[in-house]
């Protein structure tokens, strides 16, 4: 089996986000880089799927920055065979990264047999690349999967839905599927893993090797600015039985109206 | 004026509120909803006072429950025999499914999970959140049209005023394609409580809830609001809650979008584990309790009789 | 001149960060009040080679590199230095193997530790020498076709969990550290006596027992070298052990830096945070100062290892200097948390405690000063 995995990598999480100079995005420059968390989720369902069927390969394809690579070697120690880096900016929209994943995969010569991904990248948080992935290459398939089961070249596969709820959906390989936390518990890149990884292929793109313009960004952001200080809370005083009614009345419909959480 | 269809998704029979939400918004333009399936009278009614011009019923075999391929080729089908200039809907596990497919279905580009938007002259230009919130940018869209946006349900609030549209009904015969992938069988969710550090909205209890028996109170307004009882580890150090309850430094660091601490004093140690959350509520007998400064609201009374009352509004509310 | 550590050590030390994250902070204020010995975090340390660190790839090791062990050490022991003691142990074990053993003997005793997670003890300290270690009183008696020894071993690590132990003996203690020797010698030989769990002030999760030896009978071929030659492979071990050691110290020091930042960010005396204030700052900025110059002896003294250089005095500095700041830092943590910092509650109490060992054993802080004093003034 072909197995294609797409890592994107973001800022750790503990990052504190700053907007660049002239709003465009944000400063990049002292920023730490890890493989987005939901894609660890891929690269492990990708590992076990191809632990179950010998003599499967699995491909890891990222775009973007080439400055550090930790995606890509962090998804090779862990056990993915070889690597293929699409060099891009670090923030190109969810069409062109799709548009360039394929165009990765088109001239790897290996028809994908199963194409994983994470649901959503935790930087720009759009939850777009696998579906416009799917639809450029006409395949199947489920995204926010939390199940995986594989039957020859039937998938049976768990969507997450609100509220906890769970779509079973049943289609054939070659699909692509977008997994969500709980799928699996993804293993750590071992000492081995990572010295090994050192020696495996990484192959390197350019946005045009694999097809894609400026003429593809669809998405433009500007403006990038650090939310609104959270301004000084509302206390009520509700001592007196006479007064409880009302100010609860007030709190509910302000969580309601004004802080909008209920 | 931009021409713009507004896709809602049904549940039992009614459209979702982010309908409602997004359609006050766009006063001014010229606007359409459409729903897979049927729709009543009354439902249509309040579409059309919330100024839908048309409101199209796509239906079709294979359409009865949703499935990528069907309601993505159904949607492009009917909006390829319109002009829309923009595609709109509430940012459900369903549009965040569908929305990507079928805008590239177009060419199209889509802005995800707006948390506001206007139009300048014709053009749409959003508000969405990146980086978990951390920032906020401005996002426009370009190339091939019909444009796709996404909403955040809640997020623009419910219009104060509306201006009605003629809400004149369209019945449209669309096709789902081939269906690859199709569910064989929903699984409702276990009743089973979120996990604290999942949990949307959490409900902590502390000292002051005097013995456990007396955390029911938090369980019953936990059981109308959706949320987890956590608590503090004064509580949990009496004896009060177990200690997988624990919202602290030691215990959990939770991030909810709602949090009400009830009778928690609010030692830095619990404040470290609960001050990421969205919006703060203090419940306090003590007017100079530290978790007051850190609270959105701020009620200060008797939690005992204050919950109560809580629980019976939230039911108001939600009803 | 460079100083930075290549793409891969960095990827290490990330991996093994998210390892103490994950796996060992989340467990350690638990295991340090219940004394509970990590051996789920040892096994699963195994699996991803971070034991062992110094078992060559000829012998089924990872080749790691001694900067890569520190580099490791530090982001293990960030997440408990009581664990990652015991994590290491193997190493300062096994490292008389590798630097003393014979190619069958390697063979013999190490690849068995790659094939599954065994635990070996170092048994150097005795009831009546700790800092003397040439007056080793464990005797070895040449039977003609075995060994015999007998004596007593104080303060070895997981000595209660440990599959082999490699001892330090003397053919006759009246020639002082001409005499002393070195065995391996398995748990299930006869005659061994594992003492009972010894409370301390810290690093309490970790096994420390006392052991006796009484008339065990040890293969002819279980010697490492030959009669008298384990002065000289103790002290080869400890050119390697020592940085290894310190990047405990280093772990430590680290973790009670970023604790306090973050603390004295949050916390707000007299109407601003902690760190408005200058004394805050000062203390804040010797920790910095302290970890930065731990980190450099530290690396510096295990690439001269790897580069087959002398490395004794640099390590003995690097251990001194990065145990002694250890404890100054965990103290200072201690007192930027105030109360807090006294309460088994927030984290800095237990590193101030686990920081102590630091600078006891592998070599007393004093001790390493005597080495340093004697390479600068001459013998």
């Amino acid at each position: 089996m072909n197995i294609f995995v797409c890592v994107k990598q973001v800022p750790d999480t503990e990052t504190k986000v700053q907007p660049n100079g002239d709003g465009t995005f944000i400063e990049t420059n002292s920023i730490k880089w890890i493989m987005n968390p939901y894609d660890e989720f891929a690269v492990e369902q990708a590992l076990l799927v191809k632990a179950a069927n010998a003599g499967s390969t699995v491909t890891v394809v990222r775009v973007g920055g080439v400055k550090d690579t930790e995606a890509l070697r962090t998804a090779m120690a862990m056990g993915a065979d070889e690597a293929i880096l699409v060099e891009a900016e670090d923030n190109l929209d969810s069409y062109s990264i799709a548009k360039a994943l394929k165009g990765a995969i088109d001239k790897s010569g290996k028809s994908a047999d199963l194409i994983l991904c994470g649901k959503q990248a935790i930087d720009d948080d759009c939850l777009q690349v696998p579906q416009i992935l799917a639809t450029m290459m006409e395949l199947p398939s489920v995204s926010v999967i939390v199940g995986f089961e594989q039957d020859g070249d039937k998938v049976t596969v768990k969507r997450e839905i609100e509220g906890g709820a769970l779509e079973i959906y049943e289609l054939n390989k070659p699909c692509i599927l977008a997994t969500n936390k709980g799928i699996n518990t993804p293993r750590y890149a071992s000492l081995p893993g990572i010295m090994k990884a050192k020696r495996k292929p990484m192959q390197q793109l350019s946005l045009g090797d694999v097809g894609v313009t400026a003429d593809d960004r669809r998405v433009v952001y500007s403006d990038f600015q650090l939310p609104p200080e959270k301004p000084a809370g509302k206390k009520f005083d509700a001592m007196d039985e006479a007064d409880q009614q009302k100010v609860v009345e007030e709190v509910v419909g302000l969580l309601r109206t004004e802080a909008k959480v209920i | 004026m931009a021409n713009v269809l507004v896709f809602s998704e049904t549940h039992k029979g009614n459209i979702k509120p982010v309908t409602l939400e997004i359609l006050g918004k766009l006063e001014g333009q010229t606007v359409d909803v459409a729903v897979i399936g049927d729709l009543d009278d009354a439902q249509v009614k309040v579409l059309a006072e919330h100024g839908a011009a048309k409101v199209h019923k796509l239906k079709g075999d294979n359409l009865d429950k949703y499935s990528p391929e069907g309601y993505s080729n159904a949607l492009h089908g009917f909006i390829s025999s319109q002009s829309y200039d923009y595609v709109m809907t509430g940012a459900t596990s369903l549009a965040k499914d569908m929305f990507p497919r079928l805008a590239t279905k177009f060419d199209a580009g889509m802005a995800s999970d707006c948390v506001n938007f206007l139009f300048e002259g014709d053009e749409f230009a959003g508000t969405r959140p990146l980086f978990a919130g951390k920032c906020l940018a401005k996002v426009n869209l370009q190339g091939p049209k019909p444009h796709f946006i996404t909403v955040r349900p809640n997020a623009l609030g419910l219009p104060e005023s509306t201006t009605a549209a003629s809400g004149e009904v369209n019945e449209a015969n669309v096709e789902a394609g081939e269906i690859r992938a199709a569910i064989k069988e929903i699984i409702a969710s276990a009743s089973e409580k979120v996990d604290l550090t999942e949990a949307n909205i959490i409900i902590s209890g502390g000292r002051a809830m005097k013995n456990s028996e007396n955390f029911s109170i938090l369980d019953e307004m936990a059981e109308v609001i959706g949320a987890t009882v956590g608590a503090s580890r004064a509580a949990v150090d009496s004896g009060y809650a177990s200690p997988d309850m624990q919202v602290g430094q030691t215990g959990k660091t939770v991030s909810p979008s709602l949090y009400i601490a009830c009778g928690i004093s609010g030692a830095i140690q619990h404040l470290a584990g609960m001050r990421t959350s969205k919006v703060i509520v203090a419940i306090n007998t003590d007017p100079d309790a530290p978790i007051f400064t850190k609270a959105d609201y701020g009620i200060v009374g008797d939690l005992f009789k204050i919950v109560p009352i809580m629980k019976e509004e939230f039911k108001k509310i939600l009803s | 001149m460079n100083f930075a550590l290549t793409a891969e050590q960095i990827e290490m030390y990330n991996m093994a960060k998210k390892f103490s994250e994950k796996e060992m902070i989340p467990y350690a204020s638990e295991f340090d009040q219940n004394s509970t010995f990590p051996i789920n975090q040892i096994k699963k340390a195994w699996e991803l080679g971070f034991v062992n660190t110094c078992i060559p790839v000829e012998y089924g090791g990872n080749g790691l590199s001694l900067v890569d062990a520190v580099t490791v050490g530090e982001a293990l022991s960030y997440g408990c230095m009581g664990m990652h003691t015991s994590i290491m142990c193997n190493d300062l074990a096994l490292t008389p193997i590798v630097v003393g053993g014979s190619e069958e003997q390697k063979e013999r005793f190490l690849r068995p530790f790659t094939e599954s997670p065994l635990l070996a003890s170092f048994c150097l300290t005795e009831p009546g020498n700790g800092s003397d270690a040439a007056g080793i009183q464990t005797t070895i008696k040449d039977k003609g076709d075995h060994w015999v020894l007998s004596g007593e071993k104080m303060w070895i690590t997981n000595a209660g969990h440990a599959d082999w132990f490699v001892v330090y003996c003397s053919i006759d203690p009246k020639l002082k550290h001409k005499g002393i020797s070195a065995v391996v010698v398995s748990k299930d030989f006869e005659g061994i006596e594992i003492g009972k769990k010894e409370h301390k002030l810290g690093q309490n999760c970790s096994d420390t027992r006392s052991i006796r030896f009484n008339n065990v009978k040890v293969p002819k071929e279980n010697m490492l070298g030959g009669p008298g030659e384990g002065w000289k492979i103790a002290m080869k071990t400890l050119d390697h052990s020592r940085p290894l050691v310190s990047s405990i110290a280093l772990g430590g020091s680290q973790r009670a830096l970023d604790l306090s930042v973050e603390y004295a960010k949050e916390r707000k005396q007299f109407s601003v945070p902690l760190s408005k204030h200058q004394a805050i700052q000062f203390m804040i900025a010797e920790m910095k100062m302290k970890v930065e110059a731990s980190r450099l002896l530290i690396q510096k003294a295990a690439w001269l290892a790897d580069q087959g250089e002398q490395n004794t005095t640099i390590a003995s500095t690097a251990k001194a200097f990065a145990a002694d700041s250890c404890m100054q830092i965990t103290t200072d943590a201690v007192q930027i948390y105030g109360g807090y910092g006294y309460s088994k509650e927030y984290p800095v109490e237990k590193l101030m405690r686990d920081a102590k060992l630091i600078q006891i054993y592998e070599g007393t802080s004093q001790i390493q000063r005597l080495v340093i004093a004697r390479e600068v003034l001459g013998k």
